[in-house]
């Protein structure tokens, strides 16, 4: 949640009085509101906080940091199945396996 | 210096850290601020790169885990409620509160839902006028301006029954609670880069001066911090104690002002409790008088609710950069991601999450020098398995 995630604008249109934009986060694509950059335009980078684009990005630094998130796994953090994510130990034979594994590794 | 060659530009990171070292003549202890940063900084050993007596202690800087604990049982109760509609963002599903959790609360019926944004919070109100939609609008200055469009934008469309559990934290407060501790060793701060993309650096000027402490704006990534360290020593060792931005490219001075004047107008500054640390005046906001009505707490009875800390957890020490999370003795054993005694193991963003997401198995004694990180220990999610965690272990 705290993080924010360059992307690039692809679309622009007036939603319920509200300035919004499609955009392209290195593949998956979110609703973005444009009230605090009102003047961004297609094709341009910015920096995205939970649904809203709070400063432009030159696009080589945007780029570079895209790559570094989905290197990290923060892409999927920030965009993948919060609940799959979230569930607890037992609740799945998956999360199940990795409990076990981590009664190992802390022996 | 053996990690140096995974950064992105290594040559560049090599010559960042040779800076460093050829001006440091004398300790200095230097506080990230920004939970992000923490983790670029130990995912990359960082604190590892730099020469003996620059430290890094790590800061508050993750608002799910200053998030107090009375704020999330709550949280639990409005969720728990028949008729109620909870709002959250994913990261606060698995933060415990006293007896359970927001992921607990709908195994057992409650109807909680994960938002990427608060306005889709404002679009489930919009689409089920029969049910109460609260908002769960936690986060520093990053977050905030986006959860005040959500409440400006619920009484412009007269949509009624929308409302946020507000829990909103301001840095510069903690960065004067920091330096007035009698425990405080810190001597130069790396602020918030993203923070600073919404509210500028017009807040730090009086507390460089005041406290004699240089404030310089870092990014996140690895490059950008040792360019914080570089310029946050540089300045240590000649006595100055200026702000200074190093992340220009997407902090301007004056912020922005489009979310700076959205804050004023929804919000009021209050004094706020954080977890682990206690109420620093001032650090928070609360809806002003206008919104009142728009307030969760206002509208759901939430008092009486018995909070119990669990004893173990010393979550509120690491928070103040106290002690490093692989100095508690829960650490790793009875409280990992998946069995979290406190928020600081359970965000994404906390301090003990990145020591488990990276140092874990090679966790040293109090003391004894850290472990080499693992460069190829690449996460492929928020919840690290003990393979992820330390592939050569």
């Amino acid at each position: 949640m705290c993080l924010a995630v360059p992307g690039r604008v692809m679309e622009i249109e007036e939603r319920d009085g509200t300035r919004m934009a499609v955009v392209d986060f290195g593949g998956v694509v979110k609703d973005v509101c444009l009230e605090y950059l009102p003047d961004l335009a297609v094709g341009e980078y910015a920096i995205v906080h939970v649904g809203f684009a709070l400063q432009r990005l030159d696009e080589e630094s945007a780029l570079r940091t895209l790559e570094l998130f989905a290197e990290l796994g923060l892409l999927q953090e920030e965009f993948g199945d919060p609940w799959e994510a979230a569930a607890p130990p037992g609740e799945s034979p998956e999360r199940a396996r990795e409990q076990e594994q981590d009664r190992e590794a802390a022996r | 210096m053996r990690y140096v060659t995974e950064f992105q530009d290594p040559e560049l990171a090599r010559g960042l850290v040779e800076d460093i070292r050829a001006a440091v003549t004398r300790p200095w202890a230097l506080m990230e601020v920004c939970g992000g940063q923490t983790h670029t900084i130990i995912r990359h050993g960082i604190d590892q790169l730099l020469p003996e007596g620059v430290e890094l202690i790590h800061g508050p800087g993750c608002p799910v885990c200053v998030t107090p604990l009375e704020v999330i049982d709550k949280a639990l109760a409005i969720a728990s409620r028949p008729g109620v509609i909870f709002c959250s963002f994913g990261d606060m599903l698995r933060v415990p509160g006293t007896d359970r959790d927001l992921f607990r609360v709908r195994g057992e019926g409650g109807d909680v839902r994960v938002v990427y944004s608060p306005l889709d919070a404002l679009r489930i109100a919009r689409d089920h006028p029969d049910r109460e939609v609260v908002f769960f609008g936690i986060g520093f200055e990053t977050t905030a301006p986006p959860n005040a469009m959500a409440v400006h934008q619920a009484r412009r469309q007269g949509v009624r029954n929308f409302s946020t559990l507000i829990s909103h934290v301001r840095v510069p407060p903690a960065i004067e609670a920091i330096m007035t501790s009698p425990d405080c060793r810190v001597q130069g701060f790396l602020a918030a880069g993203h923070v600073c993309s919404v509210m500028g650096t017009g807040e730090y000027p009086e507390l460089a001066e005041k406290h004699r402490v240089p404030i310089v704006v870092t990014g996140f990534e690895p490059l950008d911090i040792l360019e914080g360290v570089r310029r946050t020593v540089r300045q240590l060792e000649r006595g100055e104690h200026t702000v200074d931005n190093a992340y220009p490219r997407a902090v301007p001075p004056g912020g922005n002002p489009a979310a700076r004047a959205m804050l004023e107008d929804v919000f009021e500054v209050t004094d706020r409790a954080w977890r682990g640390i206690g109420v620093i005046p001032r650090s928070g906001w609360r809806l002003s008088p206008r919104y009142r009505d728009q307030d969760a707490e206002h509208r759901f009875d939430v008092t009486g609710i018995d909070t119990r800390e669990p004893a173990e957890c010393r979550s509120g020490e690491v928070l103040q950069g106290l002690l490093k999370p692989n100095e508690c003795g829960a650490f790793g054993t009875v409280c990992t991601p998946r069995t979290p005694l406190g928020a600081t193991m359970v965000s994404s963003e906390g301090a003990c999450a990145a020591y488990y997401l990276y140092r874990r198995l090679g966790a040293p004694a109090p003391g004894a020098p850290a472990p080499a990180p693992v460069p190829s220990a690449v996460p492929s999610s928020a919840v690290p398995t003990p393979v992820e965690a330390n592939p050569v272990g």
